[in-house]
């Protein structure tokens, strides 16, 4: 077979691939990015004569506007505290779980991924019962200690921190699997020269094990700030981004600029905003990646 | 073998007449309802495909969170249903979008529609540009909530006419709460609704929009004065300034930490329920006070319509299910099952109504209600209203500067409608 006869036949079998990503994500990626340049609202819904190219318009605005610094700023506020969270819950998880002393391994690695799995959607409505103020399971087990009703969703200063403890709880299973097969690559000889060397646990954990896992924790760390970023379905379902905006995420933010409001050329521009910040954070894992290696 | 072949003899027979007797023309129509209505109008959609044997309703029940994204998104994908309830807010959207039928016509030959009988407050909401769009279904407006026995105390027997006169009110009954070393709010005005604010700037004759509803008049003289009685109120504390003081609004009825609050009708029933019982003969309903010396203050016409899709197959039989749903006899039915209130006065003769003395005051009130403006940004101008309200209630911001930047708001909002005015597409 020559070389080109290869190529073809490659591109023979990639085709249909090839045009369901270009149908239903390459054509839509662009038309949103044309889109974010012109200001395309419920009037051009109507009549496609009302559409105007606006140039850069739609991104000055959002630059302009108040709600999408608190959004953006809500943003970073779960990325940087919620992900850490979920990293460190994952990797203390994978530690226990890896553990010579734990019993029932499967199972509770079963358990600990059932959140994963299940619908986010579904998992966000019974948490809001468990947040309920008054019938609240939370509030009820926090009143046996003495401690009275919070508003977990109601107060503008608890609801993102609700919303983290949520999201963490949702999503460690994942990032946990991947630490537990870290962990195991990790070599048994070294633990036990460094017992015989009279190194305590502690000690072993920061020269034996951090090190060991460096490659998976900046791969895990990416991953979930690179997911975290895209916070929706939590406040969506939750909140719908209150109290006082207190929740409102950049996607949720663009979601009702969109469907709300129908403001799809501006909406569009919130997308790309995102992406950029989305693909710096990419940009900084390569690096990071590279320096591992 | 044979026996089970009967069966499917048998089968086949009732498929078979089953599928002919669909033949013979039922028209099947889809009905949009949101919410609780969506559920309880089931029981009177049965009884209309009792007298309507040929039109079968499809009910599908939409959660108002979600209701008016599903109905654009609806539209832009050409999957509209043929009636749907609408906030009578929201009918400017769709008729921007040109997605309605006018209902003129049908109205015409209707023996069941009258629209004279129908508070015209409410009704104007449905007419855009002097074409009908919507026939309400049922009403909605706001109005005072109030302790009797609190007032009397202060001296009034009868609940004040005017502002001023709530303002006079609201003191006396601070000054006794606190000889008495309690603490009481007497007007609660939430910060986190915009309602009073519209309507302390409907009654004070402020346009809020001009130039053809292309841009802001929040900044004019009327609405300053509107919003300065508001900061007056949270000022000398009458209300509170925040959300987290009034966690639950029954209890703090009943407890006297606040007497007097605007909302609907809906309450009349959760007050009934929730109000500790031993006050229930002490709290009262009453219409708006009013900025002038006509009682009863304006009000809004709040409330959702029936609407038929232009893209409808069946518009005959839409009209049908319009026409008996907003027919006196069934709204009164609706009433009874739902507790919404009728659009049609004479429904209000029907005892059911008649006997209820707290829907009085809401019968005066939807005499006198104005439409607000009917521009498809106006939801997300009043609730972009809310924050300055917060604004105002804190203290953050005087009642000029807020009142300016809002208007700055506002103008980004209307942009594309002021361009298409000076194009004359407008």
């Amino acid at each position: 077979m020559t070389s080109n006869a290869r190529t073809a036949t490659a591109w023979i079998f990639l085709s249909p691939a090839m045009a369901v990503i270009g149908i239903f994500f390459v054509i839509p990626v662009l038309a949103a990015f044309v889109l974010s340049f012109t200001d395309f609202d419920i009037y051009s819904l109507g009549n496609w004569n009302y559409i105007r190219f606006i140039g850069f318009q739609n991104y000055l605005r959002i630059l302009d506007t108040p709600l999408f610094w608190k959004a953006l700023k809500n943003t970073f506020y779960f990325v940087l505290i919620g992900g850490p969270l979920s990293v460190a819950v994952s990797l203390g998880t994978a530690m226990m779980l890896n553990s010579k002393l734990a019993k029932f391994k499967s199972l509770y690695r079963t358990i600990y991924f059932l959140p994963v799995v299940s619908s986010l959607i579904a998992v966000a409505i019974i948490w809001r019962y468990l947040y309920h103020p008054a019938h609240g399971l939370l509030n009820y087990v926090l009143s046996t200690v003495g401690i009275s009703p919070v508003d977990w969703l109601g107060d503008p200063a608890l609801a993102m921190p609700a919303i983290i403890i949520m999201a963490v709880w949702k999503n460690f299973g994942y990032n946990m699997l991947i630490f537990i097969a870290g962990l195991q690559n990790i070599p048994e000889d070294l633990y036990e020269a460094a017992h015989l060397d009279g190194a305590s646990w502690s000690q072993q954990f920061k020269e034996i094990t951090l090190p060991m896992l460096k490659p998976t924790t900046v791969f895990v760390v990416m991953i979930t700030i690179i997911g975290y970023f895209q916070l929706f379905a939590e406040p969506y379902v939750m909140t719908q981004g209150g109290p006082l905006n207190s929740t409102t995420s950049i996607v949720l933010l663009m979601y009702e600029q969109g469907f709300r409001w129908w403001s799809m050329g501006y909406a569009a521009a919130i997308a790309f905003v995102l992406f950029i910040i989305i693909l710096f954070f990419t940009l900084l894992q390569m690096l990071l990646q590279r320096s591992v290696k | 073998m044979i026996q089970r072949l009967h069966y499917i003899v048998l089968v086949l027979i009732v498929f078979a007449s089953g599928c002919t007797r669909q033949d013979e023309k039922i028209t099947t129509i889809k009905f949009w309802g949101m919410g609780n209505e969506g559920e309880m109008v089931q029981s009177l959609i049965k009884e209309f495909e009792r007298r309507n044997p040929t039109i079968k309703v499809e009910v599908q029940q939409i959660p108002w969170t979600a209701a008016h994204e599903k109905l654009l998104t609806a539209f832009a994908g050409g999957s509209t249903p043929d009636v749907c309830q609408l906030g009578n807010t929201w009918l400017p959207e769709f008729t921007v979008l040109n997605s309605l039928e006018p209902l003129e016509p049908f109205v015409q030959q209707s023996a069941l529609t009258d629209l004279k009988d129908i508070f015209p407050g409410v009704l104007k909401t449905n007419i855009l540009d002097s074409v009908l769009f919507g026939i309400p279904w049922y009403v909605d407006t706001r109005l005072v909530y109030y302790r009797k026995d609190i007032l009397k105390q202060a001296g009034y027997a009868e609940f004040p006419k005017t502002w001023k006169d709530v303002l006079k009110a609201s003191k006396i009954i601070q000054q006794q709460a606190k000889a008495k070393n309690t603490v009481c709010y007497p007007f609660f005005l939430p910060t986190n609704e915009w309602v009073p604010a519209i309507v302390l700037g409907m009654q004070s004759g402020g346009n809020f929009l001009k130039d053809k509803d292309s841009q802001g008049n929040f900044k004019g003289k009327q609405f300053t004065s509107a919003f300065t009685l508001m900061s007056e109120i949270y000022r000398q504390e009458y209300s509170p300034s925040g959300m987290q003081l009034i966690t639950n609004l029954y209890n703090s009825f009943s407890d006297g930490l606040i007497a007097m609050y605007i909302t609907g009708p809906w309450n009349i029933g959760e007050f009934s329920r929730r109000i500790a019982p031993e006050l229930q003969n002490e709290w009262m309903t009453a219409p708006m006070p009013s900025m002038d010396s006509l009682s009863p203050g304006v009000s809004l016409p709040l409330g959702t319509s029936l609407a038929i899709f232009r893209k409808s197959e069946h518009k005959g039989a839409a009209w049908k299910l319009i026409e008996f749903l907003t027919s006196v006899e069934q709204s009164i039915e609706f009433y009874k099952i739902t507790g919404n209130l009728p659009p049609r006065r004479s429904a209000w003769q029907d005892s059911a109504l008649a006997s209820n003395i707290y829907i009085k005051a809401f019968y005066q009130q939807l005499q006198r209600v104005d439409p607000l403006p009917q521009v498809p940004e106006w939801e997300q101008i009043v609730i972009r209203l809310q924050t300055y309200v917060e604004y105002i209630a804190t203290g953050t911001m005087t009642v000029d500067a807020a009142l300016k930047q809002f208007d700055g708001e506002v103008d980004v909002m209307l942009e594309k409608r002021r361009w298409m005015v000076e194009k004359g597409m407008k």
